[in-house]
């Protein structure tokens, strides 16, 4: 990308980097809202993780791909992929190892609810981080097909 | 059962969930892996652990009868259930075994085939795809059967579009499997979403029993029928939705289309005996007039249709891929004549097709592994140059066409007298025809392949160059099952009659 400051003078996108950056951290803010009132009411980690994945995205939008892969390095996004499955995959292994059936979390505690309260926090937070990295990743998959857009096509 | 007494009693009671969670898990661990020999090495433990999980279950199962292990610790209905019935342990140990001697033989095809650094994703794919057939096999609930079908259909597409490191066309088969294969799921669920509809529930033993206190249902349980059976169709190539297989196994690694060949369909066809002969009934007169008209009439067409297709193939994959068509038209009319012993033998055709294609598809890929060749001029004295990898697919090649002692004369002979028994006399003569047709398509490989002397390159005839050992173990191991199936069946007779018997009652 092309340096917009010594082309026009000034950033084109002030604004919308500006908002932008007022934003993102409470598209955050609220993604976790989301997952963590997943325990009582509508919510979770799926729609957590869209939102959270929305949050890169904009960024990425506004900021462009490359700062974005800088902020968030692809690589990462890959081990989250898997950190997220067998963070919920080892949920249920652990319930095994306690005695209990797959994905019984009433064994994690010594009270069968607060076992459950437990194992869903775990489950939900494996949910999120590989919804939020499998989002990104599909966004940096198509994203990176094509130049992005030049600041002359804007 | 002194090998029962080996196998810890915690896995033959966790062993449902144990089967679809290791390679779910593993799966995603291998995706990380680095891509030299610890992601086969991890994939070739993790599939040998299934292969004895799945013996220990299925012997479990014969000693013990039907087990239910309750998901989370939630019972059934509302819970997610897995199930272990005589319907479904022997197709666990088939998906499993095939996982296994696919991985042996992944070894040194997926060094030809895969882009180095697409091995481990290739593994993580296979292993993602064998949870979800596992997964679908042993679930007791039906939506969670699609949710398992969806798992092993996309890694399945992933699967077959790996093959673009050696032919491109391999994408756009992909591509048709992909748009096939979600169509063929969508009605499948569609039809799930109409039973829930109808029953309010989702466990398929729950919709059973009310779809019984119904009598059957109203028209929405008949659309929900109508759904599930074209969606499975698409799935498990029914003759005329046949058309994304010829492509996805001809240009899919060759390790992907034996296990594809093996057990994709295979599942599917299990999911059909499922829901027609357990969820639904075939007393419902709706599932009768399918079964009769609907799953023999394409079966049987698809049968001589698709064996005429085969005899005119000039690429041997493709010609295999449409003789499986031919071979579901068997499976088909198994279950669509609908008696106990009809059922079996359409079970053992299932079990003995997939070792018998498994066998025939996994020396094509050595063939291929070492001379390139996939049509069918270039077969000419391969008795010669490969007699090892030749005399693999000529003893799988007979029993396809339903040589005595060997498996596909057993399942022949006993589709033959169950549609005899039922009166159905034309079918016999189709059987006859379709086998003869099978000779035919068979035989002209095997006739190059003996009787032509090996191509001259630089003047030079073509040496000996026999396949690497781990793909003749795997290769042979299913060849010589066939031979042993065929002298001694009583296993897997007893096994596919079991099944007929869960579903149908005896007699």
């Amino acid at each position: 990308m092309s340096d917009p400051e010594a082309k026009f003078g000034r950033d084109p996108h002030v604004l919308l980097r500006v908002i932008a950056k007022f934003l993102i951290p409470l598209i955050a803010l609220f993604a976790f809202y989301v997952q963590f009132h997943g325990d009582y009411g509508p919510g979770g980690g799926f729609q957590a993780g869209v939102i959270l994945a929305a949050s890169v995205i904009l960024y990425a939008l506004i900021f462009g791909l490359t700062e974005a892969k800088k902020a968030f390095p692809p690589r990462l996004i890959r081990y989250g992929m898997t950190l997220g499955v067998v963070l919920y995959g080892g949920t249920g292994v652990v319930n095994f190892i306690l005695g209990g059936e797959f994905l019984n979390y009433s064994n994690l505690a010594s009270d069968p609810a607060a076992g459950q309260h437990y194992g869903i926090l775990a489950v939900e937070l494996g949910v999120l981080i590989t919804v939020t990295t499998v989002m990104i990743a599909i966004f940096y998959a198509f994203g990176s097909r094509q130049p992005e857009t030049s600041n002359e096509d804007w | 059962m002194s090998f029962l007494d080996l196998v810890p009693d915690w896995l033959l009671i966790h062993g449902p969930a144990f089967l679809m969670a290791l390679p779910l898990i593993m799966a995603a661990i291998t995706a990380i892996l680095p891509n030299k020999r610890v992601a086969w090495t991890s994939t070739f433990i993790v599939t040998a652990i299934l292969t004895l999980t799945a013996f220990s279950i299925a012997l479990y199962n014969v000693e013990v009868g039907t087990t239910l292990y309750k998901m989370g610790g939630w019972a059934p209905p509302h819970g997610i259930s897995l199930v272990i019935d005589a319907l479904n342990a022997p197709v666990i140990v088939l998906i499993a075994v095939m996982s296994l001697l696919t991985v042996v033989y992944a070894l040194p095809a997926t060094v030809a085939e895969i882009r180095p650094n697409k091995r481990a994703p290739f593994y993580a794919a296979f292993l993602l795809c064998t949870a979800g057939l596992l997964g679908m096999v042993v679930t007791g609930d039906a939506f969670n059967v699609f949710v398992f079908l969806e798992v092993s259909s996309i890694s399945t597409y992933v699967l077959v579009a790996m093959g673009a490191a050696r032919d491109r066309r391999a994408l756009s088969a992909a591509y048709n499997y992909l748009i096939l294969g979600s169509i063929g799921a969508t009605f499948f669920v569609i039809g799930v979403g109409f039973l829930y509809m109808e029953t309010g529930t989702l466990n398929m033993a729950d919709m059973a029993r009310i779809l019984a206190d119904l009598d059957g249902g109203s028209r929405v349980a008949k659309v929900a029928f109508g759904f599930i059976i074209i969606g499975l169709g698409l799935k498990l190539a029914m003759f005329p939705l046949h058309t994304w297989l010829p492509g996805a196994y001809a240009y899919a690694p060759t390790p992907v289309t034996t296990f594809l060949a093996s057990t994709a369909t295979k599942a599917a066809l299990y999911l059909l005996l499922r829901f027609t002969f357990f969820v639904f009934d075939p007393s419902y007169a709706y599932v009768a007039d399918i079964l009769m008209f609907i799953l023999v009439g394409l079966g049987v067409i698809g049968m001589v249709f698709a064996s005429l297709q085969a005899i005119f193939q000039t690429d041997v994959r493709r010609m295999l891929a449409f003789s499986s068509v031919a071979q579901v038209g068997y499976m088909l009319l198994g279950i669509g004549i609908a008696t106990t012993a009809s059922v079996a033998a359409g079970y053992l055709h299932l079990i003995n097709h997939a070792i018998i294609k498994g066998g025939l598809f996994l020396a094509l890929g050595a063939m291929w592994y070492r001379f390139g060749i996939t049509r069918m001029e270039d077969f000419r004295g391969l008795g010669q140059t490969m007699p090892l990898t030749m005399g693999a697919f000529t003893v799988s090649g007979l029993s396809l066409i339903g040589v005595p002692f060997t498996a596909g004369f057993i399942s022949k002979l006993n589709l033959t007298v169950a549609a005899a028994d039922a009166g159905w006399l034309w079918a016999v003569g189709v059987i006859m025809v379709s086998s003869i047709l099978a000779l035919i398509y068979i035989g002209r490989v095997l006739l190059l392949a003996y009787f032509q002397s090996p191509p001259k390159v630089n003047g030079v005839e073509v040496a000996r160059n026999e396949a690497p050992i781990a793909m003749l173990i795997p290769m042979w191991f299913l060849a010589l099952s066939s031979i042993f199936i065929g002298i001694k069946s009583d296993a897997v007779v007893g096994a596919a009659t079991r099944a007929a018997e869960f579903l149908l009652g005896a007699g």
